[in-house]
């Protein structure tokens, strides 16, 4: 079984992004880019799949910049055999990345395809899901574990009041969710070993399909902020906050 | 404008988070529901007495007993050839349902929304809440997720909507559901407390985190809540996590137990109309969002207080 994963390029996890003084956006000018977390988990996973004999091919795949070639060497040197670029400059929302990705799909044939459940940067949770529509396949959501049957595909997904098993056909979407896996760092010698892997590039005019933005961002701010309010010295008077607030009686 | 709103439902009652999105939904125009799962014709009742609201589109069928987007979404699609709008609260199911119904209708899904600005333009958090976007959509109609806790909610009763049976449109046969493992909870729940305690790394394991946060919760009747890094730790199950990757509160009173306050938690929690913190450090950045702070050692403190309230 081949599994595809599509991974995108995004401010890192530690770096608090400040908002642009004209409020057109989030300054990533300097700023450092690393792989989205969650899309770590994916690749690890399905690393995983392939030491374990479940999967034969990983396929990394990023749409963005000529420098999400950097994420896609990351998913190499973790252990990825493969990788497709579809290069561009232009902001490709989840709608279009899953109407890319559902062509690449068409191509690969993979028997799963792993994601990320959101990227960090806009947060909108939808790729996967969206990719999964577009295919006519069933879509394990949130995984916080994933096991493969034969043509089936068990997913125990993290919800609301616990944890909820689905069980798929395969093909099937899993995007996942942080309590899957640890990825893995990868080592110096795999990250040279990754240098010499097959990365194509292509553009997302060789997929004939319509990636035009349909929302428009207005503005963005900073969210209200919340000033840091009194000490209390000891346990009694914040007794009596809590009183005053109707919380003890 | 037609609105068709997702309702999410447990045990045969009406979830407040449907509440808050028929809110959100009655900004953009008529509110009708959709209800959908395996008997649930009292959940239709229950559903039409919200206030606001019209229509109530009942789908009983085995098919949407457990909320497989796989079945649902086709069933939504063919109710959106008569309405403008779906909307659906960023609950589980919500999030793993919308999306599927905006791709299939060919429309960019507005994700968890903060406000309605006008019929197209929405507010909504990016960057786990540290920027908030105001985006328009050019989508002639529109798929949205509502954020619980940025929309008051809908009062349960004075509505009267018509009742409607809708034909199912079947079980895809694609994926089923196997078993769930829902946390059995004696304590308010998390997302709709007025009060929660949540306690941090700083609680060192499971059992002292059940003996220094529960009791106090108890005391107080409040939620009980826990910061990814003690949820990462073992101490408490997944669904108590309140962060951006977890849940989003915003009760009226927090208390943040010896949790220090990543950006990652704050996102989650900042909202809350006051905020408690206990905590040892006091340079912990959990005191800089906090309208009531207590810098001590929360062994000693947190006893102490759950003795006096």
């Amino acid at each position: 079984m081949k599994i595809l994963v599509p991974v995108k390029r995004v401010i890192d996890y530690n770096v608090k992004p400040r908002v642009k003084a004209d409020g057109t956006g989030v300054d990533l000018a300097n700023v450092k880019m690393s792989m989205n977390p969650f899309d770590e988990i994916a690749v690890e996973e399905a690393i995983r799949l392939k030491e374990k004999g479940v999967a034969t091919e990983v396929v990394a795949v990023s749409i963005g910049v000529a420098k999400a070639q950097e994420t896609l060497r990351t998913a190499l040197a973790m252990g990825a055999d493969r990788a497709i670029l579809i290069q561009t400059d232009d902001e490709v929302e989840p709608l279009g990345v899953a109407k890319l990705l559902a062509k690449v799909q068409e191509e690969e044939g993979a028997g799963l395809i792993i994601l990320g459940k959101q990227a960090i940067d806009d947060d909108s949770n939808q790729t996967g899901q969206m990719l999964a529509a577009l295919l006519n396949l069933p879509q394990g959501t949130f995984a916080s574990k994933v096991e493969v049957e034969g043509d089936k595909v068990s997913v125990t997904r993290e919800v609301d009041g616990g944890l909820e098993t689905v069980k798929l056909n395969v093909p099937a979407i899993v995007t996942t969710d942080l309590r899957l896996n640890e990825p893995r760092y990868a080592s110096l010698p795999n990250i040279m070993k990754a240098k010499s892997k097959p990365l194509a590039t292509k553009a997302p005019a060789d997929y004939g399909v319509d990636i035009g933005a349909r929302l428009e961002t207005l503005k963005v701010v900073e969210p209200a902020k919340r000033s840091a309010g009194v000490k209390v010295a000891d346990v009694d008077e914040l007794v009596a906050k809590l009183k005053a607030l109707g919380v003890a009686a | 404008m037609k609105t068709l709103v997702w309702v999410e439902h447990e045990g045969g009652a009406v979830k407040d988070a449907t509440l808050s999105a028929v809110t959100a939904a009655a900004k953009l125009g008529e509110v009708h529901l959709l209800v959908a799962g395996a008997g649930v014709g009292g959940v239709g009742e229950a559903a039409a007495k919200i206030a606001g609201v019209g229509k109530v589109h009942v789908a009983d069928d085995a098919a949407f007993g457990h909320a497989l987007a796989e079945n649902v979404a086709p069933l939504v699609v063919e109710l959106m050839g008569s309405h403008d709008a779906f909307v659906a609260p960023a609950t589980s199911n919500g999030k793993n349902i919308a999306p599927r119904v905006a791709a299939l209708l060919d429309v960019m899904q507005i994700s968890d929304i903060l406000s309605v600005e006008s019929e197209d333009t929405f507010t909504r958090p990016i960057y786990a809440g540290n920027a908030i976007a105001t985006v328009k959509s050019k989508d002639a109609k529109k798929v949205i997720t509502v954020r619980g806790t940025a929309f008051e909610k809908a009062t349960r009763e004075g509505g009267s909507g018509a009742v409607e049976a809708v034909a199912s449109t079947g079980d895809k046969g694609i994926s089923s559901f196997v078993g769930a493992e829902i946390a059995k909870q004696e304590r308010p729940e998390l997302t709709s407390a007025k009060v929660i305690v949540s306690g941090g790394r700083a609680l060192k394991d499971g059992e002292t985190f059940e003996e220094v946060i529960y009791p106090l919760a108890d005391k107080l009747g409040a939620a009980v809540g826990a910061s990814r890094a003690a949820v990462d730790a073992g101490y408490v199950p997944n669904d108590y996590q309140v962060g951006q990757t977890g849940k989003i509160v915003a009760p009226e009173v927090y208390i943040a137990v010896g949790i220090s306050g990543a950006i990652q938690h704050l996102a989650g929690m900042k909202d809350s109309k006051t905020i408690i913190a206990i905590n040892k450090d006091e340079d912990a950045p959990i005191f800089q969002v906090a309208d009531i702070g207590l810098v001590g050692d929360l062994f000693k403190v947190v006893p102490e207080l759950t003795g006096k309230v």
